[in-house]
Parts: structure tokens; C-alpha cells; sequence
């Protein structure tokens, strides 16, 4: 596979557990020695906690470069994930709080008032009305470690359902996945727009310098997907997803305009808000809906699923805000971070010949 | 032959796989927009075709788009309430 679309390369480990994972994964698969303990406080922004989890997750989807894929169903690997994955899910019980008690007929009406909700940071309207071209290209490797495999971890739900849930997650599906197109795939776009802002494009290349709660976010989605005890959570985290999107992404394109970028770079953006508001019905009402409907018990994990997609997300970008405001990088490794303007194309001149904006 | 799952349609649930669906169903979603899907074309009113660019749109139903026809969730916004569809069960 090219180092455009996968394997992702080894990040660096942050401490004494993702040492040991990291240095057994170069090696055949093997029992693991024992590791330190795993219950330590603030699992969402511990950095061992989540990159070993990521370390982990990520032999499931496309693997890493130098490692064995027989690792993926090592035995002491899973016991060592599932020892992960008990603080991370208690720690995310815990920032969401109990589901609020509604019937299946009263889910949508619930997602809605957790969707709407909202009194988080708005990091679509900072960066709309004052983010710096810096800010954005910052906002953007963070975000690819999930748009560069943007609708893969919902995806694992499908083999799941069955019924109506199934119909609407390939309705939506299929249009993450541009209908089988490649240019029209979502994750193809954010590519595009990262190259755009002279960012490294590459599959994986921006997880040396994304933060734990970044991580977290992508890890609660990997939980929730590759357990079908979690697929309620599952659909309410893409419900989540789909129902705070378009109004966010018109700022984000906005942000991006203002900067000098160009139809090409905004396109991913411009493309969610049309195709979100789509997503949006399908989700709220036909997947979410269409799941309780068959299984009505899992309306409680839809819920805390969404909750928690919600309020991940929403230390994600106090995260970010907070690093701009005391005048900080919110990226690990600033040092990486690419300077210089905007790439555009100019209408009409071969792509060789384009000149960059001022 | 199979059909498209008609759970959101108007073919009941015990017609699966026997009934023809539409070439095209339109589902206005609770106050939400008009939800497009199957065969159709959308056209401008002098007849030039419009690139629905997926498969399935959601048309705007408040008015307030910025990219109308189609809708960009503008109607959660300002809070727009269709009111609820006719039940195609209810009694004449």
C-alpha cells in the first residue's frame, strides 16, 4: 500500500506503556511483558493512555508500516486494549453523565435537544472571523487523522444491523465514499485542501503532533465501531456527526475564503454542507430511528453516543482555542508545522505554472 | 425483485419485495426539508439540468437556503416548523 493512502508510520510513544507497545510491534507478534498500570487519572488527556489505544486501534484499519499484521489478533494485545479501554470508557461515562430516560419514539426529538444544545467553544467561528492561516493549517492536521479516514470507523457498524438501520448507514456511506469515486471521496477532498495548505498529505503523517483529546476523539469512534456491544453508540456518535456539520463547515469554508483559499481548497467543506444536511435526516430519522425501532434497548446508548461524540468534540476545541489565546501552538511539535501562502490555481494555467497567493 | 427498503416510504412494510416502488420518493422530513431519492432529474424552471452531485438531495423547505434549491440546515437556524405530514393511515 502507497504512503498516501496507508499504512501509517510509527509515531514516537509517550510513555512507559506505548514504549513497550511500540517496541513489541516491530518485532514478530509475541506475548507482551506486563505493563504499568493503566488506570491513571484524566484518561481523555493522557498521552500513554490514548496513543496506545490509537497503537492498537489502528491494526484494524490500515495497519502500520513495519509491523506485522498478525498483531491485530495477538491475545495479549487485546488484553492489554481491553486493560485501555476501561478507563477510557469509564472516563467517558463520566464527562457525559446518564443518558437522559426517553422511549425510542422520543429519540430524535432527544438528539435534537442534545444537538442544539451546544454552549461549547465554537472553533468554526473563531476561525471564521479572526483564525490566522497558521490557526487553520493547525486545525486541519489535527482533523486528519479522522478525515484521512473519514466514515471508516462507521463503517465497521454495518455488518452489524440489519433492517432499516442497515439501508440508511450505506445511504449515507455511499456518499462519504463519493459513490465509488475517488475524487468525489470525502477523504480524497480533505487531501486535496491539505495539500492546498502545504501540509503532508500522507496517511498517519500529522499523529507525532496531535494532543491526547485529539486522539480520544478518534479512539472513542475506533470503541464504539469495532464493538458490536457499542453499535447504539456507534450510530448516535455519526447521528452526532452528521447533525452538527453543516453550519460549521459553511464557517470553516468561510475561514478558508477569507484566508485566500481557493474553490479547490474549500471544496471539502463547501461539499459538507450541502451533503450534511442530507446526512442529517437520514440520521436523525431513518438511522437512529430505523435502530431503535428494531431494538428499541439500545436508545440509551444512541444517546450517550451522541453526548459523547458532542462533548469530545468539545474539548477538542477549548484545546485549540485556549493553546491560540495564551499565545501557544496546539500542536505537540510546532516545529513541523509548514509556513508560507496558499497554494492556488489560476483558471486557465497549467498546473505547472501556478503562482501562489500573496 | 427486490425493492428500495420502504420504511420511510409509502409502500407498507408487508409489501417488501412485492410491490414496484416509485421511480422516485419524495419524504418531507419533520421540519426538515424535502428529502429526494431514486430516479429523478432536478431542472431549472426553463428546463436546464441542475447537478444534484449524490444520489440523494435534501431540498430546501424554509426558504431561507443559501444554496437553494438545496438545503444547508439554514432551517434549524431560524427554527422553522413544518407542522406534521398527513398520516396516510388516518380515516378520510
Amino acid at each position: 500500500m502507497s504512503e498516501t493512502h496507508g499504512r501509517a508510520t510509527l509515531p514516537q510513544p509517550r510513555g512507559p506503556v506505548s514504549t513497550i507497545v511500540r517496541d513489541a510491534l516491530l518485532r514478530p507478534p509475541h506475548d507482551l511483558p506486563a505493563v504499568p498500570d493503566l488506570t491513571g487519572d484524566g484518561p481523555l488527556t493522557d498521552d500513554d493512555l490514548q496513543l496506545t489505544l490509537f497503537l492498537c486501534y489502528e491494526l484494524h484499519y490500515r495497519g502500520w508500516h513495519g509491523v506485522d499484521d498478525g498483531w491485530e489478533w495477538q491475545p495479549s494485545l487485546l488484553a492489554l486494549r481491553a486493560a485501555a479501554e476501561r478507563p477510557f470508557e469509564a472516563a467517558i461515562r463520566a464527562l457525559v453523565g446518564p443518558p437522559p430516560a426517553v422511549s425510542p419514539q422520543q429519540l430524535p426529538a432527544a438528539l435534537h435537544e442534545v444537538t442544539t444544545a451546544g454552549d461549547g467553544p465554537s472553533l468554526a467561528g473563531f476561525l471564521r472571523g479572526r483564525g490566522t492561516l497558521a490557526q487553520f493549517r493547525e486545525f486541519v492536521a489535527h482533523r486528519s487523522v479522522y478525515h484521512l479516514r473519514e466514515a471508516d470507523p462507521h463503517t465497521w457498524g454495518l455488518p452489524r444491523l440489519g433492517g432499516p438501520a442497515k439501508a440508511a448507514l450505506v445511504e449515507i456511506q455511499m456518499d462519504e465514499y463519493g459513490n465509488g469515486q475517488l475524487h468525489r471521496m470525502h477523504a480524497e477532498l480533505f487531501r486535496t485542501t491539505m495539500g492546498r495548505l502545504g501540509l503532508d498529505t500522507r496517511y498517519g503523517a500529522h499523529l507525532d503532533a496531535v494532543p491526547a483529546i485529539t486522539l480520544a476523539g478518534n479512539n472513542a469512534m475506533s470503541l464504539f465501531g469495532l464493538h458490536r456491544r457499542w453499535r447504539g453508540a456507534l450510530l448516535g456518535h455519526l447521528a452526532a456527526l452528521e447533525m452538527t456539520s453543516s453550519l460549521p463547515n459553511r464557517r470553516y469554508g468561510d475561514a478558508l475564503r477569507r484566508l485566500g483559499g481557493d474553490e479547490t481548497a474549500t471544496r471539502f467543506f463547501d461539499e459538507h454542507v450541502e451533503a450534511d444536511a442530507v446526512h442529517e435526516q437520514i440520521a436523525l430519522h431513518d438511522l437512529c430511528g430505523g435502530l431503535v425501532s428494531q431494538e428499541p434497548e439500545l436508545t440509551a446508548d444512541v444517546l450517550l453516543g451522541a453526548s459523547a461524540a458532542l462533548a469530545l468534540d468539545d474539548l477538542f476545541a477549548a484545546h485549540l482555542l485556549d493553546s491560540w489565546a495564551a499565545g501557544r501552538s496546539s500542536l505537540r511539535n510546532a516545529a513541523s508545522r509548514p509556513a508560507g501562502p496558499l497554494r492556488v490555481t489560476v483558471p486557465g494555467v497549467p498546473a505547472a505554472k501556478t503562482k501562489v497567493a500573496s | 425483485m427486490t425493492a428500495a427498503c420502504p420504511w420511510q416510504g409509502t409502500v407498507e412494510p408487508e409489501d417488501h419485495g412485492t410491490a414496484a416502488p416509485a421511480a422516485a420518493t419524495i419524504t418531507p422530513y419533520p421540519d426538515g426539508p424535502l428529502v429526494v431519492r431514486g430516479d429523478f432529474a432536478l431542472t431549472t424552471p426553463d428546463g436546464r439540468q441542475i447537478d444534484a452531485r449524490r444520489r440523494t438531495v435534501a431540498l430546501c423547505r424554509c426558504g431561507k437556503s443559501t444554496m437553494i434549491p438545496f438545503c444547508d440546515a439554514t432551517h434549524k437556524a431560524i427554527g422553522f416548523r413544518a407542522g406534521n405530514p398527513p398520516d396516510p393511515a388516518a380515516p378520510a
